[in-house]
């Protein structure tokens, strides 16, 4: 057999194996020493989860916890987490993916071990992320797939079967899946200078037949809505691998404005991880004063967005600007538009006006 | 029935009785006719007792007083003579004392209030046969008063646990109540009345008898807890001569005499000796051989010292059962079952004094206890005058002195089953723990190997026993809360 160069995507496997391992090597010797077992972990409630600036995204703070199988009420969560960590180091070895739901159904069967519901065992995964340190992909755990990506991207398969097969991400245009395989994959080499992020799917295929890709030489991603960590992972890679910049295109309204805080700097929940901010990404439209300037149809402002804007207004997140600014102008206006908005003035509006004048002020 | 027991106490034998109810014929309204037939092992009654006894309402008369079942005092005559109204038929009375057999078959003549013997036969006692059988026919719906009935004989078997009783329905089914043990409680003795509970009816009655030859020797005489000094200072307050012939008092005199020996405060307090409670000992075996407990239930009596109101001295006997066997048995919540001289209450439970203490006097959260913990509450007043409410004499009457030895009593036991219900819960507690960890310890124990690619699980013995540890000691000091022998309060 021809000996291959070891990828990077070889070395992580064998990395979450080894420490998946040693979490097994550790409780067993903890029994054989007549120990109740016990895992050490950062704590992950509110008041341990630290913004911190100079990252430009959240992290957890020193408090740490341990999981005590002493406790009887830390027990089964504990029971959990072993199990867990034998279901996750099974689809590393086997070189499997699965998918937050299929754990929860896998303990289904395990008595005593079982699930109460998604929650819990989505819970128990990022306990494990936690302790390991290791994001739930790299076990194998991936979330259902919703997002996409399209252009002039070369990427390298290297999940079982495909293994070197290479792909360009032009060549369907309905865009690629982003999966377990695709976010596996080595990006070989892209001709594009930037990455376009749009928060829905229609825009998106509006801007594939429109060329936009070609026209504006950019990766395009759709991320349905917020995006899932895999998309933010690969926004991440593209930008610090290729140093592409990032645009950012979402609904004018609040919920659009934290798709878009989410991907620049990441979300709570993820605070025990690195490598899914994309702090240089830049958040471009659907602007407050976009509204006003290209006089968009719009909704009013429910309830509900106005306490969302307010709520925005104080995360440590949006001190910056244009965040504040516009959060202030949509306050002030009390209206929303949406990407559809632009097809008031053609469809091929958003494409020949509004997206150039953008990505130039950008 | 009630008769029978006390005739087999006086003789010191445990009792054995025999009951049987059999149809005789049914009638269109739903009322049949029975034939009703109780045998016992009693000391007999002498043959020229016999017709008096069973033929004459309120035959003999009390000028001393005792603890005895018997409510009215005429309970088996009354029995007898509404078979008579309801069937117009003889009744048989077989008796021996240990010597020859009389059998009696006779009637009662009502307007004379006197027996009518119809035939009398005397049969040799080749086997040394001694007891009482009586047979007679009476109407009734057997079907209506069923489950009443056998609440009765439970009952009683409860406060008589020496005795064994045994019922063959008219359906020819037999129903068993087997003795639990061979000992009896003490017999009561017999006493003077005290001059606080007499009334001016029993008053009348004594002066009627007497051989005093003043109300000085009369005082002294008849009545507990009046001596010389005594007799003479309470005469002198009631302003009565203790010179003059009592014969020679006028109804004016007794009412006063009464009235004034219900305010002296001077006298002894009455003598509870003509009392017989069953006993911690004796009714903890019935109650436990009655309700079916088990080692695991618990179960704590508590015999009350004795006490009086209105001059009749009282002991007040009470438990409280609770556990599997209780829940098993009854509805959640508290069951109460009532006794006045080892007699069954059944009727109007909620008029009662009992009920009244159980449901409003105790706090029954202080002890743990919530309105669906099955417990049953026993309670037994015994007493030469029961307060009884009503002439139904279904139900105790609220005296303060005995609804306060009823409450005390109650409070005493139900202290003893706070600590067990507090042991309980905490061994409870401490089994549902090891319960978790004897589940999830396998677990871990089992994916850490797999884990750790290792083929062998290792071993979580040594974690189970820790949690394990405090479980025997608890359980063990439940069984201290339920053996009620030598504790004091």
């Amino acid at each position: 057999m021809q000996e291959k160069p070891r990828r990077e995507s070889d070395r992580q496997r064998e990395a979450t194996e080894v420490s998946l391992r040693q979490l097994g090597n550790l409780i067993y010797e903890q029994i054989q020493n007549r120990e109740f077992p016990w895992v050490m972990m950062q704590s992950r409630s509110t008041d341990n989860i630290i913004y911190d600036p100079e990252l430009r995204q959240y992290i957890l703070g020193s408090r740490t916890i341990r999981r005590h199988a002493r406790n009887i009420r830390h027990i089964r969560p504990f029971t959990q987490l072993v199990w867990t960590a034998w279901f996750a180091k099974e689809l590393v070895s086997l070189r499997k993916t699965s998918t937050l739901r299929e754990v929860y159904y896998s303990a289904r069967g395990q008595r005593d071990i079982e699930f109460s519901g998604q929650q819990e065992s989505d819970n128990i995964i990022t306990d494990l992320e936690v302790a390991l340190n290791k994001p739930r992909e790299d076990f194998g755990i991936f979330p259902e797939e919703r997002s996409a990506i399209f252009g002039d991207l070369t990427i390298e398969y290297t999940v079982p079967g495909y293994e070197g097969r290479r792909m360009n991400l032009t060549d369907h245009p309905d865009g690629v899946m982003i999966g377990p395989a695709l976010t596996s994959s080595e990006f070989v080499e892209t001709s594009a200078d930037k990455v376009l992020v749009i928060e829905k799917g229609a825009m998106f295929t509006r801007l594939i037949e429109e060329n936009a890709h070609e026209r504006f030489n950019a990766l395009m991603i759709h991320t349905a809505g917020q995006s899932p960590r895999s998309t933010r992972s690969i926004i991440h890679r593209l930008n610090s691998k290729f140093k592409l910049p990032v645009y950012i295109f979402t609904d004018g309204d609040p919920w659009g404005v934290h798709i878009a805080m989410v991907i620049v700097s990441g979300s709570a929940n993820a605070a025990h991880l690195r490598g899914l901010a994309t702090p240089e990404a830049k958040w471009i439209g659907v602007w407050a004063s976009d509204i006003i300037d290209y006089k968009l149809p719009t909704e009013n402002l429910t309830e509900t967005d106005l306490k969302r804007l307010k709520e925005l207004k104080d995360d440590p997140r949006y001190t910056e600007e244009p965040w504040q600014r516009e959060i202030d102008q949509f306050l002030k206006i009390e209206k929303k538009a949406e990407l559809e908005a632009f097809s008031r003035y053609g469809l091929t509006y958003i494409v020949d006006e509004y997206l150039p004048a953008k990505l130039e002020t950008a | 029935m009630e008769n029978s027991l006390d005739a087999c106490e006086v003789q010191r034998s445990p009792p054995n009785i025999y009951l049987r109810l059999s149809e005789v014929a049914a009638s269109e309204t739903g009322s049949n006719v029975y034939t009703l037939r109780i045998e016992d092992n009693g000391t007999g009654v002498p043959s020229e007792e016999i017709p008096r006894c069973f033929g004459q309402v309120f035959y003999g008369s009390k000028y001393e007083l005792k603890q005895a079942r018997g409510t009215f005092g005429l309970g088996g005559t009354i029995t007898i003579l509404y078979g008579q109204i309801t069937t117009h038929k003889p009744v048989d009375v077989i008796s021996s004392t240990g010597t020859e057999i009389h059998e009696y078959r006779m009637m009662i003549d009502i307007e004379h209030n006197s027996p009518m013997i119809l035939e009398h036969n005397v049969v040799e006692n080749k086997k040394k046969w001694r007891g009482t059988v009586v047979e007679l026919q009476l109407e009734g719906d057997y079907s209506r008063i069923k489950s009443r009935l056998l609440e009765y004989l439970k009952q009683t078997a409860m406060v008589s646990p020496y005795a064994d009783i045994t019922f063959v329905d008219p359906s020819g089914r037999l129903f068993r109540y087997e003795r639990g043990t061979e000992r009896m409680p003490p017999l009561p003795e017999s006493v003077k009345p005290h001059p606080h509970g007499i009334d001016v009816e029993n008053f009348r009655r004594l002066i009627a008898v007497t051989n005093a030859k003043n109300m000085y020797d009369f005082m002294v005489d008849h009545f507990q807890g009046v001596g010389p000094t005594t007799a003479e200072r309470f005469l002198k307050e009631a302003k009565i001569n203790p010179k003059a012939k009592p014969t020679t008092l006028r109804p004016e005199d007794i009412v006063k005499l009464v009235r004034a020996a219900r305010e002296y405060n001077d006298f002894k307090r009455p003598d509870p000796s003509c009392l017989s409670p069953i006993g911690e000992e004796l009714l903890e075996t019935g109650i436990r051989k009655e309700l079916d407990l088990t080692d695991e239930d618990f179960l704590r009596v508590v015999t009350r010292k004795p006490s009086t109101y209105l001059g009749f001295p009282f002991i007040v006997e009470a438990a409280i059962a609770h556990g599997k066997s209780v829940s098993r048995q009854f509805k959640s919540g508290t069951t109460i079952i009532r006794f006045a001289n080892r007699i069954p209450l059944l009727f109007d439970e909620s008029s009662g004094v009992v009920w009244k203490v159980v449901n409003r006097n105790i706090n029954w959260s202080t002890y743990k206890v919530s309105s669906d913990t099955p417990l049953a509450v026993v309670v037994h007043v015994c007493s030469t005058k029961i307060p009884y409410k009503t002439v139904g004499k279904e139900y105790l009457a609220d005296q303060p002195e005995v609804e306060r030895e009823i409450t005390n009593a109650i409070r005493t036991a139900a202290r003893f089953l706070r600590v067990y219900i507090a042991r309980s819960i905490r061994v409870a507690r401490e089994r549902r723990r090891l319960d978790i960890f004897s589940k999830y310890l396998p677990k871990i124990a089992e994916f850490s190997a797999k884990l750790s690619d290792r083929d062998d699980f290792p071993n979580i013995e040594p974690l189970l026993k820790v949690v394990s540890a405090t479980i025997p000691e608890v359980e063990k000091k439940i069984k201290e809360v339920s053996t009620i022998a030598g504790e004091t309060t």
